[in-house]
């Protein structure tokens, strides 16, 4: 009989550091101690807490551990499987003065300020096992749905709850459902699709719930498919994540031998199935348009709206195309109602959002937020904080499509709106936190460069535009900028906005436009006084020696790849400007600090 | 899936192995299990307690949890019951059978045992 159990973390962030190698050495340390029959080994969807990976919970205690080595296993197998002895080393240490261990999961900041609807299940099932989905209420949705209410009754709950597109747009989902809906044409074909092409570079919010739930999508679909009359559907999810995919095959193969995916669901005569389509990388085919056109078979390019997928989709159909995340909310507002949904978040944003926090934060990691937390609250609380004592400056939202908020507005609850009213976005949920080292410049210009390479090419503002930006991105931090290049980003940034065919161009210039907003001050440090505050722009750089704390130890000399450093043994050295590449390795040689970057 | 009672059964069968990872219950049983105890034959009371809980349709309101040495090593195997509201029951050189009146006639009726608890020895 089961008395405890397991549960490792498979999601990628672990699985990249070592958790298969864990639950290897766990099996055949259980085996060893005859404990296979009392203990149960769970592989689990993402917990969220990746920089400390490998995690694993035991239950019923909730001891937390992390960062757990194969070489703790024999102890952790011996003391507290056998012997009921947590191993205090290895549980998660809060860093919050007081010494006591936290143990259980739920207690740490990390986790108390979070709310979890979409990744509920993360964490918690074994995510290639349907039963276990079943015994957390998986598929009751379906099943009221499709024995209690009409397509109608489906989306007015989706309506009421105030739903919005997770995957950046924020267009109700509700509404998206009824155009979809009303829509007859000839035949009466219509699609459902999930947008599982998660393109920002940082965030792995849809990832992480296609591994760690991936029967939570199915079922959303299932009901977006009766709510509009589809008996098909496809998601499109990138060749990238090899587990996402592995578990979304082992899903609908399960789903359909059990019958909740294929004909006559609960015997109610409602038809439907899903098809995996794998995506090749390209950053645009998360554009709707351009992945429906990917879906067909044909070269990933944005087609032009109107007409709109709700009316002309997939194969000229009418389709609805929500993200992932979007999906995931769907059977849990269908079981708890509109009014529990409607009850969290901000007036016009229902629910929760997903981030991926990334960059300059102690927690890295997957956090789930009532709509209006502020950022102080995911930067300070849940993030744990920005490490090595440095200062805050600036998150990134939105990825390449979004823009910064700096630390001046760090109290803006974030919502749909007030993210679009100070320059950024909400986006997919990628959150770069930022400290005093980041350049904004240098920001700016490396999503900038991300879109130049993404871009599709069909149109032109987009094509050569974003490129004649990063030009002038590039001759500003060369240290060849003039004022007027400013004046010549914004007006450039204005044409593409509104040239674009597709929302790839028309958001590729706001990483620009918000970083010379909040930060115009560093554009005009390195464009007159040709200098890089933060110490980043390389061209901008001087290495200096300080004849007054430098010992003439000759180690930096040493170490210099370029021989730029001359000087004799007890004398102050100095740098050769010219041929210095200020690479930095005589800064992390020289034992006095002697060493300037100026 | 023909009907909703498929579907409900499944979730029936699925759910006490899953609740484990809740931490539903108020009510805690705790087995110690220092060298101690498992050489005084902590294991199997361990396991009978496991059993008769599941049998007892007792999994959403009790927890089966180990711990390590109580300092009583000449009782052991010793058995704590945690319940929110009450005075901790200190069962004391537990065997197998014992577990299973414990469970029927503390956890699943509310009579502690007296016989088995410390206050008796």
């Amino acid at each position: 009989m089961i008395r405890t159990h397991v549960l490792i973390c498979g999601g990628t962030g672990c699985t990249s550091s070592g958790s298969m190698a864990l639950k290897e050495a766990l099996e055949k340390e259980l085996e060893v101690k005859g404990l296979t029959e009392e203990v149960k080994l769970v592989t689990t969807g993402c917990f969220g807490l990746c920089a400390l990976g490998p995690v694993m919970i035991v239950y019923p205690d909730g001891t937390f551990y992390s960062m757990v080595k194969p070489e703790d296993i024999p102890e952790i197998v011996e003391e507290h499987l056998l012997k009921g002895r947590p191993v205090t080393r290895l549980e998660y240490h809060e860093k919050t003065g007081d010494h006591h261990a936290v143990t259980s999961l739920s207690e740490t900041t990390f986790y108390k300020k979070q709310h979890r609807v979409a990744l509920r299940n993360c964490g918690v099932i074994n995510p290639e096992v349907i039963d276990e989905y079943i015994a957390r209420d998986g598929y009751a949705a379906l099943g009221k749905v499709l024995t209690e209410m009409t397509p109608e009754d489906v989306i007015k709950t989706i309506t009421d709850s105030g739903l919005r597109g997770r995957g950046g747009g924020g267009f109700p989902t509700g509404r998206k459902w009824q155009l979809a809906r009303v829509i007859v044409q000839d035949g009466g074909k219509k699609y459902v699709a999930c947008n599982a092409d998660e393109g920002d570079p940082g965030a792995f919010m849809d990832r992480s719930i296609l591994e760690g739930d991936p029967h939570a999508v199915l079922e959303a679909m299932a009901i977006a498919g009766y709510a509009i009359g589809a008996d098909e559907g496809y998601i499109y999810v990138r060749a990238e994540y090899p587990i996402a995919i592995q578990r979304l095959e082992i899903a609908i193969k399960q789903a359909r031998e059990y019958g909740l995916l294929g004909n006559d669901i609960f015997g109610t005569g409602f038809n439907f199935d899903i098809q995996l389509r794998l995506g090749a990388g390209a950053f645009v085919c998360g554009e709707e348009t351009a992945l429906m056109t990917s879906i067909e078979g044909n070269r990933g390019e944005p087609r032009p709206r109107p007409p709109f997928p709700a009316e002309k989709g997939l194969f000229q159909r009418p389709t609805v195309l929500n993200n992932v995340e979007t999906y995931a909310n769907v059977p849990q507002i269908i079981l708890k109602g509109a009014d529990w949904f409607a009850s969290m978040g901000t007036e016009k944003s229902k629910g929760t959002k997903v981030f991926a926090l990334g960059g300059k934060i102690t927690n890295t990691g997957l956090v789930e937020i009532p709509m209006g937390t502020t950022l102080r609250e995911v930067i300070e609380e849940i993030g744990g904080g920005i490490p090595n004592g440095k200062k805050f400056k600036a998150a990134q939202t939105g990825g390449p499509s979004g823009g910064c908020i700096p630390a001046s507005l760090i109290d803006t609850p974030i919502d749909y709106d007030n993210l679009i009213a100070i320059g950024s976005m909400m986006g997919s949920g990628g959150l770069i936190v930022m400290d005093e080292d980041n350049c904004m410049v240098d920001i700016a210009r490396f999503f900038l460069d991300f879109t130049v390479d993404e871009s599709c090419g069909k149109c032109t503002p987009c094509r050569i535009g974003t490129k004649r930006m990063l030009e002038i991105l590039d001759k500003i931090i060369d240290g060849k900028g003039e004022l007027e290049d400013l004046d010549r980003l914004e007006e450039l940034a204005r044409y593409i906005k509104a040239g674009s065919l597709c929302g790839l161009g028309q958001t590729a210039p706001n990483p620009v436009l918000s970083t010379l907003r909040y930060f115009r001050d560093e554009y005009i440090a390195h464009v007159v006084d040709k200098k890089c505050p933060a110490g980043v722009c390389k061209h901008l750089l001087r290495f200096v020696i300080n004849e007054d704390k430098c010992k003439g130890c000759t180690a930096c000399a040493r170490v210099c790849p370029a021989g730029a450093i001359s000087g004799s043994v007890k004398n102050p050295h100095s740098i050769d400007p010219a041929k210095c590449l200020k690479c930095g390795a005589c800064i992390e040689k020289c034992k006095f600090g002697a060493i300037e970057k100026k | 899936m023909k009907s909703l009672a498929e579907l409900a059964a499944i979730k029936a069968r699925m759910q006490d192995k899953v609740a484990i990872r809740e931490g539903s219950g108020n009510i805690r049983v705790v087995v110690g299990m220092a060298t101690c105890g498992i050489a005084a034959g902590a294991r199997p009371v361990l396991s009978a307690f496991v059993e008769a809980v599941n049998a007892a349709d007792l999994v959403d309101k009790v927890t089966v949890t180990q711990t390590g040495c109580i300092g009583i090593c000449q009782y052991e195997p010793v058995v704590e019951i945690f319940e929110d509201g009450k005075d901790k029951v200190t069962y004391v050189k537990m065997t197998a059978e014992k577990a299973k009146r414990v469970v029927h006639e503390h956890l699943k009726n509310g009579m502690v045992v007296e016989e088995f608890t410390i206050g008796n020895k």
